[in-house]
Parts: structure tokens; C-alpha cells; sequence
């Protein structure tokens, strides 16, 4: 079976994981560009006071499309999903996954997910509860929260049938003689993601359950009225969703680090620091950090104070993966093709937004900035672009091993400029707002009228990210279809994933017999 | 490595040392918790910078030092020694200890100010509704939206909703907090300067979320008497004066 000329059932009823992989890169990338669509007239209507093109009804609407969308549609899938999917049995020199007929059960509950998501623009009462989907508002509302809980639950079991088959594979089904000391920084992102994912998904689910029972069935989980308590609702959303941060976030910087080691030529500095200290020191510290979402809700004083300092010392695995990601340039032979310049749009961005992260961390100041722009704009740097960079950055990279062809390196660049200019006028003119009070999730603003010029500008870097995204899925299809053949390994990377015997990698991977690995090899042993 | 721990020892002990006398001198009257608010967003914010700064400068340094000369060369970089490899463990993470419980530390003194309410101000119910403030003064002035207070006393709310989660926030105060129904939660202002500043709603409520909106008015305290004459309630009239 070869990836050219294949029937539609043979993709649909496909267990080959780079194929898996594929459909979950399609569907994530469509649900990127509908919540983009919905972010550019959320940014149309916000340019002037007043209703521009719809009604408030309309607006909320968008942004509970835009916010779930872009997290359980297009970021988690797109990095537990696709990048898992393709890159991880690469990696570890495995034919496929542990279990491929889980891998495509949990492929087709994600464009379930999806397709439930996406009947929001076509059923009479679409949900307009937020992302988060907090009660008594999702419970009162007149908007269909039963789509907002399945579209979660579909996702959610997608999400649990890859971890436990990714845990297994890391674990059972490593080329013969590779060590743990000897895989990919992404493989580890991906375990420890996929680890998060097992423990905090099914948390999750919980709540937004408890959610539908309440609403639809008549329970009192989170009415006060029958002797329930609206709180403990975002206490469980917090335990899982944050701890969902580290699951997008481990990945995409998973993703950069191996860039940056590709295009520096360059082994990870400190690998084992970064592991062990960085990866690991995250996942220990990703549940006990949760009510840093809830510190102006009245929840008790000393829990707000105990998060403060947990939620801080999220700065030391964090920082630790940084210096190894900064310090993986030092002695390195670099050059700037268009994964690169993403990757390293990244570094900045991602300072930036974790940077922003301290005084948010802090309660006291929090108690000020919570719920206002300036929240909105941390966590676009910081999860939102900074993810979204190191996708595409990531796509960009594995396009040749995937499709078998190269892209237009000048389109990608065009692109690229085009999307750094235009997040950090969006974003950063949205810090300065927050800073002079504004609200987040506000259709209009008439009390707030001095803030027009500044929103005015944001949505002009709206349109620069749209002419940039526009680019890239261009140069994207036209690269699949048209481009020139890549050769074998166009970047000269170390990496297991780009020395199959052919490119892209037919079924099974390698030939008849399965990579050895040396005691001494690396995936990064450039300077040998 | 003795010179190295001798210094990392000094700036560990100085940023602790700072932090706890921050910590110890804590006035003990009234202390606007929006000054604070607004003195330790400064420093805070020169503290991210100067490490925005280092890590900026460092990224973009590595980056145009090591740009690739020939298409064959290749990273020349080495394994770290163990003891360097623990070096840029153990350094970096004490160097991060000392900001994070230095900062924690001036975090939590400024949190103190704005939980411990003043026990001599003007106590007001807010009652929260969609999409609507009710504020109670203990007098019986009953105002929806615009708050009027007067310049120098403390404003302590105790606060409901009726419906779903809502979130006053007063803007130039710096304070917000949820309200819900089934739990009353509180805050305080204390109001230091004359004029009006918004005041408007911070938790997501639907459709009209961002008209939830009113003023925060300040008055000078004689202003401020005579309002509350022109609004207070009609005195009850007595049923033994109508015999």
C-alpha cells in the first residue's frame, strides 16, 4: 500500500498511524481555519462601539466557537493527534502504534468531535456558554449545551484511546537497543502529554457531564437553590483544563526543540536536565496549580496564596526547557529556512507570554488584571501563538516527509512575516488595553469608548494574520500537489524519522528489518 | 564553582532578605490596596523586563554567532561535564527560587491588604442580577449601577447574585471578585480620589455582558452628606401618629 493513488475507503478505514496521523493534521488544520474565521469578525465587530455585523447574541456565540475550537479542535488534536500520530513511531523506529485499530476509533471520534462542533452554525439555538462552560450561565442559558458536552466527551475519548495506546508504544515498542536516554525530547513531550491527558481527561468529562445532568435531567450538582455549590464546578474544569495547557504545551515545545536541533545541527544542551528536570518537573507540578483560574472567586484566602507559590514555581521547569532550547543554538551551524524562522518567531513569543505570565501568577495583582485583556493577551502569546507557531513551524518541517515534496520556501517566508507582524499588533496593543482596564469577552464597549482607536488597530493585525494563514495553506497545497520531490532527508537531520528507507515512509516504515541502535547513538549526534 | 556559589549565595540572600522586610513592614492603618497594586505591578514589571532582557539578548546573540557558514558544516557543540551539566541545573533553578518566593512573599503582603477588611467603613450589599448592580446602603438608599461614595472612608461590599456568576469590577480600584448565588463574597475600595471611574462586569453573563456597566462616584465627604439627604428613603411614618 503506497501513500500515492489510494482509495477513499482506504484512507477511512485506515490503521497505518502516518495515515491516522494525516486525517487528524486535515481535520485540525480545517477547525483552525473556521475558529480563525470566527476570531477575524469577532475582531471586525470589536473595530468600532456599537454593532458592526452582528448582534451581541452573535458575538458570544463566535467566541465560544473560536475558544473550543482552537483548543479541542485544532491545538490538542493537531499535537497529540497529528504530530504524535506521524512522528513518535518514526522516532522510536516502530512499524506502527500498539493498538492501530484504537488509533482509528480514536481518529473518527475525533471528526465526530469536530462535526458536532461545527453543527453549532446550523442548529437554532447554538451554545453561547464560553469554552469553559461554567454554571449556573451554562445551565440558564437558552443555547444548546448538549453540543458543547459532546463535542467534549467525542474529544475526550479520542484523546484517552491515543494516550493508552502511545504510553504503550513508548514504553513497549522502542527500535531494539534504543534507551530511554536516547529518544526524541518530542517522544518524551508526547509520553508525559499523553500521561496528563490518562490522568485529567476523564476529570474532565466529569464536569461537563455533571453540567448536562444538571440541565437537562434536573440533578443539583451546582444549584445553590437544592443545596449544591456553583464553585466546585470550576474547581474540576481547572483540575483537568489546566494540566491541558501542559498538554499542548509540552508537545509544541516538544516540536520546537526539534527543529532547532535540525536547523542548528546541534545536540539538545543538557538533554538530560531538560528531561528529567523540565518535562518531569511539569508534570508533577500540573495538578497543583489549578486555582490560579479561580483567584477572584472567592475561594478561600490561604488556597489563593498556596497556588501563588505553586503556580510560580512553574517558572523552574519551564525556564530549565528553555535554557536547553536557547542553549541548543550555542556552538550550532544555523540556518533560516521557514520551520526555523517559526521556531525561533517562537522563543520570543513564548518569553513573552510566559514573562507576562508572573505578575498574573501573583494574586494580589491578579485580583486586578483577572478576566481582562491583558489575561487575553498573556495567554495568546503564551499558549495560543506560541502553539500555533511551533504547528505550523512543525507542519512546514515534516511536509517533505509526508507528502514526499518541498514547499515554496518564499511563499513560506512571505507567510511567516506576514503572521509575526500581525499577532504582535493584535496581541500586543492588547496588553496595553488590558493595562488600562478593559474586560474580556465584551461584544461592545460604549463605556470603555477611548479604546477605539486601539481596537481599531488590533483588527488591522487581524487582517495581516489572515493574509499570512491565507499564504500557508496555499503554499501548503500547493506543495502537496505540485511541489518538487524532496529527495531523501532534505534537511540532513540525525533524527530517526528522516533515514526510512524511502521518503515518505512506505507501510511499515523500514524494510524488512527494524533499525539497530547503538549504545552511543543520538538522534541529535551531529558532531561526531 | 567557589566563586560561582559564593555569588549565587549573595543575590539569593539579598532577594530573601527584601522580601521579608517588605513582609515585616506592613503599616498598620489603612493602606489603599490599589496604590499597592499599582507600586507592585512597577516593580514587578521591571523584574520581567530585566529578564526579558537577559533571555532576548542571549537568543538573539547564539543566533547571529552561529549562523551556518557552508552546507556541510555541522554543530561543533560537546556533552556537558556532569558537574557543568549540574551547574545549569542547580544555578538557574535557585536563581528562579529567589524570584518566585520573592515575589510570592510581596504577592501575598499586598494580598493581606486587600482580604482584611477595614473594620470601620461604609457597608454596602450588592446584590448582582442579570444585567444589573443593586447596591444596599445601610441606611436604606437603595442605587442600581451608579455607586456613589464618599472620598476617605473605606467601602466594604458584601455581595450576592440572583442568578448566575457576575463579577463587579471597579476599574481603577484594581479589584474585582465573583458573585454567585449561594455564597456571598466580599472586597473593599477605599475611594482617594474626587470624580467618576467605571465600574462594570468581569465574569462572562451572556447577552448582555458588556452593558453590564456603571460609575464609581466619589464625592467630598460634605457633597457626599447632602446626597445622601436628598435620597434617603422617606422616614416610615409611625401608626401611633395617625391616631
Amino acid at each position: 500500500m503506497s501513500h500515492s493513488g489510494s482509495a477513499w475507503k482506504e484512507w477511512i478505514f485506515t490503521t497505518d498511524h502516518k495515515r491516522v496521523g494525516i486525517l487528524y493534521l486535515i481535520g485540525s488544520i480545517t477547525a483552525f481555519v473556521v475558529a480563525g474565521i470566527m476570531a477575524l469578525m469577532m475582531r471586525i465587530e470589536l473595530s468600532a462601539p456599537g454593532g458592526q455585523i452582528g448582534s451581541a447574541q452573535d458575538y458570544n456565540v463566535w467566541l465560544y466557537t473560536h475558544g473550543a475550537v482552537m483548543i479541542l479542535g485544532f491545538q490538542i488534536p493537531a499535537l497529540t493527534g497529528f504530530f504524535a500520530n506521524y512522528c513518535v513511531p518514526l522516532m522510536i523506529g516502530a512499524r506502527d502504534v500498539a493498538f492501530p485499530r484504537v488509533n482509528a476509533l480514536s481518529v473518527w471520534l475525533f471528526y465526530a468531535g469536530v462535526i458536532v462542533a461545527l453543527l453549532t452554525f446550523f442548529i437554532p439555538d447554538p451554545p453561547d456558554l464560553m469554552w469553559t462552560g461554567y454554571p449556573p450561565y451554562s445551565i440558564l442559558t437558552s443555547g444548546n449545551t448538549s453540543y458543547y458536552t459532546f463535542t467534549v466527551l467525542l474529544l475526550g475519548f479520542a484523546s484517552i484511546a491515543g494516550g493508552v495506546n502511545f504510553i504503550t508504544t513508548i514504553i513497549k515498542m522502542r527500535a531494539p537497543g534504543m534507551g530511554w536516554n536516547q529518544l526524541n525530547i518530542f517522544v518524551w513531550c508526547t509520553f508525559a502529554a499523553f500521561l496528563l491527558q490518562v490522568i485529567f481527561v476523564p476529570v474532565l468529562g466529569t464536569a461537563v457531564t455533571m453540567i448536562t445532568f444538571d440541565k437537562y435531567l434536573g440533578t443539583s450538582f451546582f444549584n445553590p437553590a437544592n443545596g449544591g455549590d456553583v464553585l466546585i464546578y470550576q474547581n474540576i474544569f481547572w483540575f483537568y483544563s489546566h494540566p491541558a495547557v501542559y498538554v499542548i504545551f509540552l508537545p509544541f515545545i516538544g516540536v520546537v526543540f526539534e527543529i532547532v536541533a535540525t536547523f542548528a545541527r546541534n545536540q539538545i544542551f543538557n538533554y538530560k536536565v531538560c528531561v528529567y528536570g523540565g518535562v518531569w518537573g511539569i508534570v508533577l507540578l500540573a495538578g497543583e496549580v489549578w486555582v490560579h483560574h479561580n483567584y477572584a472567586t472567592g475561594l478561600p484566602d490561604w488556597l489563593r496564596v498556596g497556588m501563588m507559590v505553586t503556580t510560580l514555581l512553574i517558572s523552574v521547569p519551564v525556564g530549565l526547557m528553555v535554557i536547553s532550547l536557547v542553549g541548543t543554538l550555542h556552538k550550532g551551524s544555523i540556518s533560516f529556512e521557514t520551520p526555523m524562522l517559526y521556531a525561533i518567531g517562537f522563543m520570543f513569543l513564548f518569553l513573552i507570554g510566559g514573562l507576562t505570565g508572573i505578575p498574573l501568577a501573583m494574586v494580589s495583582l491578579d485580583l486586578g488584571f483577572h478576566d481582562n485583556w491583558f489575561v487575553t493577551a498573556h495567554f495568546h502569546y503564551v499558549m495560543a501563538v506560541s502553539g500555533t507557531f511551533a504547528i505550523i513551524g512543525g507542519v512546514y518541517y515534516f511536509f517533505p516527509n509526508f507528502t514526499g515534496k518541498m514547499y515554496n520556501e518564499a511563499l513560506g517566508k512571505l507567510g511567516f512575516l506576514l503572521n509575526l507582524i500581525g499577532v504582535n499588533v493584535v496581541f500586543g496593543i492588547m496588553f496595553t488595553v488590558g493595562l488600562e482596564g478593559y474586560p474580556r469577552r465584551y461584544f461592545d464597549y460604549q463605556q470603555f469608548a477611548e479604546m477605539q482607536g486601539a481596537n481599531g488597530q488590533m483588527t488591522y493585525g487581524a487582517y495581516f494574520v489572515a493574509a499570512g494563514t491565507a499564504v500557508m495553506i496555499i503554499n501548503w497545497l500547493h506543495g502537496a500537489i505540485a511541489g518538487k520531490p524532496c529527495g531523501m532527508n532534505p534537511w540532513k537531520s540525525q533524527s530517526l524519522e528522516w533515514h526510512t528507507p524511502k521518503m515518505p515512509p512506505g507501510h511499515g516504515n523500514w524494510g524488512p528489518n527494524l533499525p539497530q541502535i547503538a549504545p552511543d547513538w543520538s538522534p541529535y549526534g551531529y558532531n561526531k | 564553582m567557589k566563586k560561582w556559589f559564593l555569588a549565587l549565595a549573595t543575590v539569593v540572600t539579598t532577594f530573601a532578605l527584601e522580601g521579608v522586610s517588605f513582609a515585616a513592614t506592613t503599616k498598620g492603618g489603612i493602606s489603599d490596596p490599589a496604590e499597592g497594586w499599582r507600586h507592585l505591578w512597577h516593580e514587578v514589571l521591571i523584574d520581567i523586563t530585566i529578564i526579558g532582557i537577559i533571555f532576548a539578548v542571549i537568543t538573539f546573540y547564539l543566533i547571529v554567532t552561529n549562523i551556518r557558514k557552508s552546507d556541510d558544516q555541522m554543530g561543533t557543540a560537546t556533552p556537558l561535564s556532569s558537574s557543568a551539566a549540574l551547574s545549569w541545573a542547580f544555578i538557574p533553578v535557585f536563581l528562579f527560587l529567589a524570584d518566585d518566593f520573592f515575589l510570592a512573599l510581596k504577592g501575598w503582603d499586598l494580598f493581606r491588604v486587600y482580604r482584611t477588611l477595614p473594620e470601620e467603613g461604609l457597608e454596602i450589599k450588592l446584590e448582582a442580577s442579570m444585567w444589573n448592580f443593586n447596591f444596599k446602603y445601610p441606611n436604606g438608599i437603595e442605587v442600581n449601577n451608579d455607586l456613589v461614595v464618599p472620598k476617605g472612608t473605606p467601602v466594604v461590599f458584601k455581595m450576592t447574585s440572583i442568578d448566575t456568576i457576575h463579577a463587579p469590577y471597579f476599574i481603577d480600584h484594581w479589584v474585582k471578585e465573583d458573585v454567585m448565588p449561594g455564597r456571598i463574597t466580599h472586597m473593599w475600595i477605599l475611594p482617594t480620589k474626587v470624580g467618576e471611574t467605571v465600574l462594570t462586569c468581569a465574569e462572562y453573563c451572556g447577552f448582555g455582558h458588556s452593558m453590564m456597566s456603571g460609575k464609581l462616584i466619589i464625592k467630598d465627604p460634605a457633597d457626599y452628606d447632602r446626597w445622601v439627604a436628598d435620597n434617603a428613603p422617606e422616614p416610615e411614618t409611625e401608626p401611633a401618629d395617625q391616631i
